[in-house]
C-alpha cells in the first residue's frame, strides 16, 4: 500500500505528507528569516550613527514594521509548525497528521500571503509604516493605502494558523498509538498541544481587530475613531490580548524541544516531567490575563495597573519553575556539548536573562521609564533570538539527521553557534543600557549620548547575520553529505523518532508501535 | 611573581575599598557611563529609580545563583571528566520550594511598587495644570487659566541631521520654545493629541504618558532642582516620531512669574503683527525659516519631495496656481489626505503669509505674488 | 493506513468544536468586546468617559464642601472653529445643578457640523460626574460665520470622595462634516 513520494514539482504542491509540509514550512521560515533579518541589517545599517545616511524617516518605520510582521508570523510561527508536522506524529507513533489535505492548504496560503506583504514594499505609499503592533488610528485614519494588502495576509495567516492548530490538537488527542497516554508524551508534544489551543483561541481575535480595522478605513464605522464615539485604546485591548497569549505561542514550543534535547545530551531524564506539564498550561492560563502590562502608560484606572502589574508578576513563577527544571536536568548528568546542546544551554541561560528583564518590566512605576524604550526591544530580543530562534536551531541540528540521513559536521555547527553567540550578544546586551539611558523605540536618528552602544550594537547584528549564512551552508551541506547518520543518531536518546531509519522513511509507523 | 600579584590584589581590593564606601559616588559614576536609569530630580523618579534598582538587583541575585550551578554542572559534570550520570528525576518538595520562594520574592517587590504606583496616580492639589497636545510632529503646550500658549518644535538644524554639519550637543533633544515650570511646585500635566497617539516622556521628571486623541490623560511632577530636563515622544506616530522632543526648563518660582508675563506680551505684540504691512523680503526670509520648521519635512529642503508620498512644490499646480487655492491648501490642509494638515491653527498669521509666499516665489517657481497676515485673517474669517 | 471509522467520528466531532470555538472567538472579539469595554469605562471611568444623559433623582444638595471644576478645549487635527470654555474653571457644590457654556464660532464660509467628545480626569471622579443636558450628546451644525453659547448642564454627584476637590472636563471637537455628506450619499 505505501508507495514513494511522486517526482517533480506536484510533488510538493499535492502532498499531504507530513514530512514534506514539515519540510517546506521549515524552508519557507528559513527564507522568511533571511529576509526578515535583511530587514534588520537596513535598520542598524542606518542606526549605526548618529544622523540621517542610508533610509529616510519614513522608509525606516517600513523596515521595523516589516522585520517584526516577517519574523513573528513569517519566521517563527511556521518554523514551530514546520517542526511541529515532522515530529509530532513520529513521536506519538502516528502515520500521519490527523487533516492530511487540510495540512497542505495551511502551508501552501503563506507563501501567497507573504508575496502579498512583501509586494506592499513596492505600493504606492509604500509597505506598512505603523509598526508590528498597528495601533489605531496611526493605521487606520493616517495609514497608506497598502493597509488593505496587509489586512488580507493578516488574514490568510491567521487561517493558516488556526487550521494548522485544529489539525495538531486533534491529531495528539485521537492518533496517539495505543499505550501512550497523556502523561507519557514528549514534552514537545505537550507544549504544542497547549500551544495550539492558544492559537485556536486568539488567532480569531486577531481576525477580529484586522476586521475591525478595515470597516474603519473602509465602512464608515468608528471602533477607534473617538469622533464616532469609539476608543483608539480599544484598539489596544484587543490586539494585545491576541498579542500576549502570541508571545507564548512563540515560546511554548521552544520549551518543548529544549526538554527533549537537553536529557539527551545529559544522558539523564528531564528532571520533573509533571511539573513541567502543569508550569506550562498555567503560563498558557496566566497568558489570558496579562495583556494590558503592554499598557501601563495609557491611562488605566489604578485598580486595572494594579491587577495587571500581579498577575504578570505571577507568570515569573511557573517560567522559573522550568528553567530550575532543566537546571536539575543537567545537574550530576553526564555532560556532552555537541551543537544541539551549545544551542540549548544558551536557550536556558539567554532567556532566563529575557525573563528577568520581563520582570523588571512588570513593575508598573518603573515600566513608566522602561515603556517603548530599547530596554523593552532588549527583553523581547532576548527571549526571542536566543530563545525561540536558538531553539529552533538546535532542533533543527538535533533532528536533520533524522529527516535526511546524514550527520551535520560538528565543527561547523559549533562555529555557527559562537559566531551566533557572540553576534546576538554583541547585538542586544548594550540595548538594555541605551533603554535606560533614555532611547526611545522605533526612531531612525537618536541623540549623541546613545551613539556608542548603537555602534556596538550594529556590528553584533551584521556578524550574527553572518553567522546565518553559515547555517544555511551548513544545512545544505549536511543534507548533501556522504557522512551516513545511524538510527539512534545520538547516545540513547528518548522518543518513537528515534526507532525509525535516518532518514526516516516516507510513511513510518504505519503499524502502531508498542508503547512501554 | 607571588608579590606583584598579591599587591595588584590589594591594590584592587583597596580601590574597590574606597569605591563601595561612598555609594552614592557609585551611582552617579555609573549614570556618567550612561549605561542605567536617571535618579531624575523629582520625589516620584527617586523613587522609581529605587524600585528598578531593587527588581534589578534581585534579578542579578537570581541569574548568579541559577547561572552559577550551571556553570558549575557544565565543568564537574562533564562526560570526559568521567562522570556517570545520576537517575533521579523527580522531586516533589523541590518543587514546591522553588515555587514557593518566587512567589515571596515576587511580593516582597510588588509591595513598594504598589505603594509607589498609588503615590504616581495621586493628581490632586495641583498648583499648576499645563494641557500637553501631540501633533505630529510637534508639541503645543498650553497653560490652564493663563491664557499662554504655544508650539514646541525640533529646533536641531537639518544639516545636521543629513550629516553636512557637525552635530551639537544636544542634536535632537532641542526645541524652539522650553516648557517653563516652576520648582517646589506641583504640576500637573494633562496629556491629549490632535491626530494620532503619541506620548509625552521627560526621563528626569518620570512621566510618561500616552497622547490619545479625543481623551485626557493626567499625570504630575514636582521638581526639586533648577535645570533643563529632556524627553522625546514615547509612541509611534509617523515619519517623524524621533524628531518630536520635548524640553522643560524648571525655574524659581519668581523667574516662573517673570517668563509667564512675558509671555503674555509676546502673545499680544503677535495679534498687533497680524495688521502690519511687511516688506516682500521680509515675508520670502521669514517663510524660509517657517518652510524649514514646518514643510522641510515632508516636502524636503529643496521642494521636490518624495516621489510617491509628498508632493513638489518646485513647480506644482498648487505653487504656480491661484493664490485661494495655495490658500486654502495650507490653512485648511488637504481635504483628502490627513497627511496634509491645517497649518491654519497651527501657525500665526504672520508665519502663515511668509512660508506662501516664499513657496510661491523659491525653487524656481518665481511667482511674483505676496500674501500679507491680513490676507490670511480674512481668508480665514470669509474663506 | 486511514483511520478506523471510530477515530474518524472523533476526529470529526473535535474539529467541529474547535470550529465553533474560532467562530466564537471571532464574534467575541468583534461583538462583545467592544459592548464590554464600554461598560468597563461607565464602571471604572477609565479614559474618563463620562456617559450619556443623567436623570437626577433624590439629590441632596452638600453645602459643606465645593468642588473645583475645570473646562478644556481641544480641537482635533484642523477643526478650524473658535471653541472654548465661557469660563475656566467653576466651583460647585455636590448635588447642585448647574450650567455652563462652551462658546464655538465657525469662521469659514462653508456650514459646518461638530462632534465634541467629553473627558474627564480624575478617572475615580468620571462615575460622580452626571451631565443633564450636553451639547456633546448631539452634532452641532453651524452656518458661515454662526457663533453659538453651547450648553452644559452637570451635577457633581453629593456621593463625590473627600479626596477629590478637582475634576477637569476637556472637550475634543471634531469635524464631522464630511462623514455626515458621506453617510447621506450612501
Amino acid at each position: 500500500m505505501a508507495h514513494g513520494p511522486a517526482k517533480g514539482i506536484t510533488r510538493w504542491l499535492y502532498t499531504t505528507n507530513h514530512k514534506d509540509i514539515g519540510s517546506m514550512y521549515l524552508w519557507f521560515s528559513l527564507a522568511m528569516f533571511l529576509i526578515g533579518g535583511v530587514f534588520a541589517l537596513v535598520i542598524r545599517a542606518e542606526l549605526f550613527e548618529p544622523g540621517l545616511q542610508i533610509v529616510d524617516p519614513e522608509f525606516f518605520n517600513q523596515m521595523t514594521t516589516m522585520h517584526g510582521l516577517i519574523m513573528v508570523f513569517g519566521a517563527v510561527m511556521p518554523a514551530f509548525v514546520g517542526l511541529a508536522n515532522w515530529m509530532i506524529p513520529l513521536m506519538i507513533g502516528a502515520p500521519d497528521m490527523a487533516l492530511p489535505r487540510m495540512n497542505n492548504w495551511s502551508f501552501w496560503i503563506l507563501p501567497f500571503a507573504f508575496c502579498m506583504l512583501l509586494s506592499t514594499l513596492f505600493m504606492d505609499g509604500g509597505a506598512p509604516n505603523f509598526g508590528w503592533t498597528f495601533y489605531a488610528p496611526l493605521s487606520t485614519t493616517y495609514a497608506p493605502p497598502s493597509v488593505t494588502f496587509f489586512i488580507f495576509a493578516v488574514h490568510i495567516m491567521g487561517a493558516s494558523s488556526i487550521m494548522g492548530a485544529i489539525n495538531i490538537v486533534v491529531t495528539i488527542l485521537n492518533m496517539r498509538a495505543p499505550g501512550m497516554t497523556m502523561m507519557k508524551m514528549p514534552l514537545f508534544v505537550w507544549t504544542w498541544l497547549i500551544t495550539a489551543y492558544l492559537l485556536i483561541a486568539v488567532m480569531p481575535v486577531l481576525a477580529g481587530v484586522v476586521t475591525m480595522m478595515l470597516m474603519d478605513i473602509n465602512f464608515g464605522t468608528s471602533f477607534f475613531d473617538a469622533a464616532g464615539g469609539g476608543d483608539p485604546v480599544l484598539f489596544q485591548h484587543v490586539f494585545w490580548f491576541f498579542g500576549h497569549p502570541e508571545v507564548y505561542i512563540m515560546i511554548l514550543p521552544a520549551f518543548g524541544i529544549v526538554s527533549a534535547i537537553i536529557p539527551t545530551f545529559a544522558r539523564k531524564p528531564l528532571f520533573g516531567y509533571a511539573s513541567m506539564v502543569y508550569a506550562t498550561s498555567s503560563i498558557a492560563f496566566l497568558s489570558f490575563i496579562v495583556w494590558a502590562h503592554h499598557m501601563f502608560t495609557v491611562g488605566m484606572p489604578v485598580a486595572g495597573e494594579l491587577f495587571f502589574m500581579y498577575a504578570t508578576m505571577l507568570i515569573a513563577v511557573p517560567t522559573g519553575v522550568k528553567v530550575f527544571n532543566w537546571v536539575s536536568t543537567m545537574f550530576r548528568g553526564s555532560l556532552t556539548f555537541e551543537t544541539p546542546m551549545l544551542f540549548s544551554i544558551a536557550f536556558v541561560i539567554l532567556f532566563t536573562i529575557g525573563g528577568l528583564s520581563g520582570l523588571m518590566l512588570s513593575i508598573a512605576p518603573a515600566d513608566f521609564q522602561y515603556h517603548d524604550t530599547y530596554f523593552v526591544v532588549a527583553h523581547f530580543h532576548y527571549v526571542l533570538v536566543p530563545g525561540a530562534i536558538f531553539s529552533i536551531m538546535a532542533g533543527v541540528y538535533y533532528w536533520l539527521p533524522k529527516w535526511c540521513g546524514n550527520m551535520y559536521n560538528e565543527t561547523m555547527g559549533k562555529v555557527h553557534f559562537w559566531l551566533a553567540f557572540i553576534g546576538l550578544n554583541l547585538t542586544f546586551f548594550p540595548m538594555h543600557f541605551v533603554g535606560l539611558a533614555g532611547m526611545p523605540r522605533r526612531i531612525p536618528d537618536y541623540s549623541l549620548q546613545f551613539a556608542d552602544f548603537n555602534m556596538i550594537a550594529s556590528c553584533g547584528a551584521f556578524l550574527f547575520g553572518a553567522a546565518q549564512l553559515l547555517f544555511v551552508y551548513n544545512v545544505v551541506a549536511t543534507i548533501r553529505s556522504k557522512h551516513k547518520a545511524t538510527t539512534e543518531v545520538w547516545e540513547n536518546p528518548e522518543g518513537l523518532e528515534w526507532t525509525v531509519p535516518s532518514p526516516a522513511p516516507y510513511h513510518t509507523f504505519t503499524v502502531a508501535p508498542p508503547i512501554k | 611573581m607571588l608579590s606583584r600579584v598579591s599587591r595588584s590584589y590589594v591594590r584592587l581590593l583597596a580601590s574597590l575599598g574606597l569605591w563601595s564606601a561612598s555609594a552614592t559616588t557609585w551611582a552617579e559614576e555609573v549614570e556618567r557611563w550612561g549605561v542605567n536609569m536617571t535618579q531624575g530630580v523629582t520625589p516620584m523618579s527617586h523613587n522609581v529609580y529605587d524600585l528598578h534598582m531593587d527588581i534589578f538587583w534581585w534579578c542579578v541575585g537570581i541569574g548568579v545563583v541559577v547561572f552559577g550551578v550551571m556553570f558549575y554542572t557544565m565543568i564537574a559534570h562533564r562526560k570526559s571528566k568521567g562522570a556517570k550520570a545520576a537517575n533521579f528525576h523527580e522531586s516533589t518538595s523541590l518543587e514546591i520550594l522553588w515555587t514557593v520562594i518566587p512567589f515571596v520574592i515576587l511580593i516582597v517587590m510588588a509591595i513598594p511598587a504598589t505603594k509607589s504606583l498609588i503615590e504616581i496616580y495621586d493628581t490632586s492639589e495641583s498648583e499648576v495644570d499645563i494641557l500637553v497636545t501631540g501633533y505630529q510632529w510637534k508639541w503645543k503646550y498650553e497653560y490652564v487659566g493663563e491664557d499662554v500658549s504655544f508650539f514646541s518644535s525640533l529646533s536641531t538644524d537639518p544639516n545636521e541631521i543629513n550629516n553636512l554639519v557637525p552635530k551639537g550637543a544636544n542634536y535632537l533633544l532641542e526645541v524652539d520654545e522650553h516648557l517653563v515650570i516652576p520648582i517646589k511646585k506641583k504640576v500637573r500635566f494633562l496629556v491629549t493629541a490632535n491626530d494620532v497617539i503619541h506620548a509625552w516622556w521627560v526621563p528626569a521628571l518620570a512621566v510618561k504618558r500616552d497622547a490619545i486623541p479625543g481623551f485626557i490623560n493626567e499625570s504630575w511632577a514636582y521638581v526639586e532642582e533648577p535645570g533643563i530636563y529632556r524627553g522625546q515622544c514615547a509612541e509611534l506616530c509617523g515619519k517623524d516620531h524621533g524628531f518630536m522632543p520635548i524640553v522643560v526648563e524648571a525655574v524659581s518660582e519668581a523667574d516662573y512669574e517673570v517668563w509667564l508675563s512675558e509671555k503674555k506680551a509676546s502673545a499680544a505684540k503677535l495679534k498687533a503683527l497680524t495688521e502690519k504691512e511687511f516688506t516682500f523680503d521680509e515675508l520670502y526670509s521669514q517663510g524660509e525659516q517657517v518652510y524649514g520648521k514646518n514643510c522641510a519635512a515632508c516636502h524636503q529642503p529643496d521642494g521636490k519631495g518624495i516621489s510617491g508620498t509628498f508632493p513638489a512644490i518646485a513647480g506644482s499646480a498648487i505653487a504656480t496656481g491661484v493664490l485661494g487655492e495655495h490658500m486654502r491648501m495650507v490653512i485648511n490642509g488637504s481635504s483628502n489626505n490627513p497627511m496634509m494638515a491645517a497649518f491654519g491653527p497651527q501657525l500665526s498669521e504672520v508665519d502663515i503669509a511668509s512660508v506662501i509666499t516664499y513657496q510661491r516665489n523659491a525653487f524656481g517657481n518665481n511667482m511674483g505674488d505676496q500674501v500679507q497676515p491680513i490676507d490670511v485673517l480674512k481668508f480665514k474669517q470669509a474663506k | 493506513m486511514s483511520n478506523t471509522s471510530e477515530v474518524q467520528r472523533s476526529v470529526t466531532q473535535q474539529v467541529t468544536r474547535l470550529l465553533g470555538v474560532v467562530v466564537a472567538m471571532f464574534v467575541f472579539a468583534i461583538w462583545v468586546l467592544p459592548p464590554l469595554y464600554d461598560v468597563f469605562c461607565d464602571i471604572t471611568g477609565l479614559n474618563g468617559k463620562t456617559g450619556g444623559q443623567y436623570q437626577a433623582v433624590n439629590v441632596v444638595v452638600d453645602t459643606s464642601r465645593q468642588v473645583r471644576v475645570q473646562f478644556l478645549a481641544t480641537n482635533n487635527e484642523g477643526m478650524p472653529w473658535q471653541f472654548a470654555p465661557e469660563m475656566a474653571s467653576i466651583k460647585v457644590h455636590p448635588g447642585e445643578e448647574v450650567e455652563v457654556r462652551y462658546l464655538a464660532t465657525n469662521p469659514t464660509g462653508l456650514t459646518m457640523t461638530a462632534q465634541a467628545i467629553p473627558s474627564l480626569v480624575p478617572f475615580k471622579a468620571a462615575e460622580y460626574f452626571h451631565k443633564t443636558e450636553c451639547f456633546c450628546f448631539n452634532q452641532q451644525s453651524l452656518n458661515a460665520g454662526e457663533s453659538a453659547e453651547l450648553p452644559l448642564r452637570f451635577i457633581v454627584d453629593q456621593d463625590i470622595p473627600k479626596q477629590v476637590n478637582t475634576i477637569t472636563l476637556s472637550y475634543t471637537l471634531f469635524d464631522v462634516t464630511a462623514d455626515i455628506a458621506l453617510a447621506q450619499s450612501n
